[in-house]
């Protein structure tokens, strides 16, 4: 228990500590966090190695960037590379590698990419440049999806004609239905997401814990929160019960933001399937612009080549996105593919697993924990 | 992406714009605050903490959790991204 001492609370951890080893007894457990937010806290603050030995985390489809396929990083270079196009994204999505090159690449290669904070600041690079036409490329959850909605809400009512968003939304709760539907993988429950549950409200895991009789505890980003999370899991597993609770009810509400929800609704639908890195294709789990607003959206305007490319061999991203490979595990993890020269989008943003565990792996290597893969 | 970054309005501006002044450890940027507040700007009030996700405010928070994310974001420097586009993109 010693490491609890760096937490906030120490008192507090080593209570909760104590709860989850004498709810843990010798018995093992494996639980999902389906947020990147979460991996990152959790390798941050070394949080597997002050937990019972029979406790495993493993990683969830929660990272928005770690998810996208190459295909679409392609099809983003194709509208970069359009005369008179100015492509504007997250910083992260700069370095996701696509089939041939990130978009960092395209832009050495002269095409206009743009980092941007907010949609909302594509927007207003939109109307200060009427000459150009200036696209959006949008990634995330259901967290992110409301704030490009209401750019696009904004861009409708002011008439700017020259932006538009190449939309890569996706939805929470289908990739891990997906996830519970492979075989192989035997999870006891869920670590739920923090923010995305913001929005999304409590309602939506409900099919988690009815179906297929998961537990889900929505739960906060401190160490404190993550123990607290992982007790009121067990605290349900003990006690017979299946259901969806709050731990992190001082960010979020049982309904989520109706406002929010209200946004994503009238702005976006959606697709039959997406195509997600390493999942494959899952139905009803991406976000495109619906038909009243798709003046805005550049797989209109734009000739998007749309085409499929198989994940790199060596990569397992898949496999670290499925919870089914630890980062350390994958072959060319901390060789061919590290943060300066990412083989895969686990590696890319600091909330991927492999990142996180490459950032702060050493910490957890000298707290002797976790077995790393001899190099 | 997903962590969002807590911030301190500063100002609200005009309800028809439903955007507001909010600070992150010294740096004032310009939000957006309509997924927060109702259409005559009702639900917000200078002073208080949101949690701000890509230059969306997405809940309001209460000060103690904020500042202890803030403080952890700050203690741990620059490997958040949302804090460092915070402070060091442009406004648009
Ligand atoms: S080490 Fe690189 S290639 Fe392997 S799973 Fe992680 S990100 Fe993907």
């Amino acid at each position: 228990m010693k490491f609890v001492d760096e937490y906030r609370d120490p008192v507090l951890g080593k209570l909760l500590l104590a709860e989850i080893e004498s709810l843990a007894g010798d018995d093992e457990f494996k639980f999902m966090e389906v947020c990147g937010g979460h991996t990152h806290a959790i390798y941050r603050h070394g949080i597997e190695q002050i937990l019972p030995p029979g406790i495993e985390l493993v990683h969830g489809p929660g990272c928005p960037v770690c998810v996208i396929p190459m295909g679409r990083i392609d099809d983003a270079i194709a509208v970069a590379e359009t005369h008179g196009v100015i492509l504007t994204t997250f910083g992260d999505m700069m370095r996701v590698p696509g089939s041939k090159s990130t978009l960092l690449e395209a832009k050495a290669r002269g095409a206009d990419v743009r980092m941007v904070y907010s949609p909302l600041d594509a927007l207003e690079l939109a109307v200060r440049t009427p000459e150009q036409q200036v696209v959006f490329l949008a990634v995330g959850f259901e967290t992110t999806a409301p704030s490009t909605a209401v750019t696009v809400r904004n861009a409708k009512a002011r008439h700017v004609e020259n932006f538009s968003v190449f939309s890569n939304h996706v939805t929470i709760v289908p990739p891990l239905q997906a996830i519970l539907d492979s075989p192989g993988l035997k999870l006891d429950g869920f670590i739920g997401p923090g923010h995305v549950s913001t929005v999304v409200g409590l309602a939506p895991f409900g099919l988690l814990s009815d179906r297929y009789r998961k537990p889900i505890v929505v739960s906060g980003f401190e160490p404190l929160d993550i123990l607290h999370g992982i007790a009121m899991l067990l605290a349900q597993l003990r006690n017979g019960r299946c259901t969806v609770e709050n731990q992190y009810s001082r960010a979020v509400a049982t309904n989520g933001n109706r406002r929010a929800l209200a946004a994503i609704e009238e702005v976006f639908e959606l697709r039959p399937h997406f195509e997600w890195r390493g999942l494959g294709f899952i139905p009803h789990s991406g976000l495109r612009l619906n038909p009243a607003h798709a003046e805005f959206d550049a797989e209109r305007r734009f000739e998007v080549p749309g085409i499929r490319i198989a994940d790199p061999k060596a990569c397992q991203c898949g496999e670290v996105l499925k919870g089914a490979i630890r980062p350390w595990e994958c072959k060319v993890f901390g060789t061919a593919c590290t943060p300066q020269t990412p083989i895969g989008t686990c590696m890319v943003s600091s909330e991927g697993a492999c990142a996180a565990f490459y950032n702060y792996g050493r910490l957890s290597q000298r707290r002797g924990a976790i077995p790393v893969r001899s190099r | 992406m997903c962590v969002g970054v807590p911030a301190q309005v500063i100002e609200l501006l005009e309800a028809s714009t439903r955007q507001a002044v909010v600070e992150v450890s010294g740096v004032r940027r310009r939000v957006d605050v309509s997924l927060i507040v109702d259409d005559d700007g009702i639900g917000l009030s200078v002073g208080e903490w949101v949690l701000l996700h890509v230059g969306f405010a997405m809940s309001v928070i209460d000060e103690e959790d904020a500042r202890r994310t803030l403080e952890l974001l700050t203690l741990l420097g620059g490997d958040n991204e949302d804090f460092a586009e915070f402070s060091t993109t442009q406004p648009g």
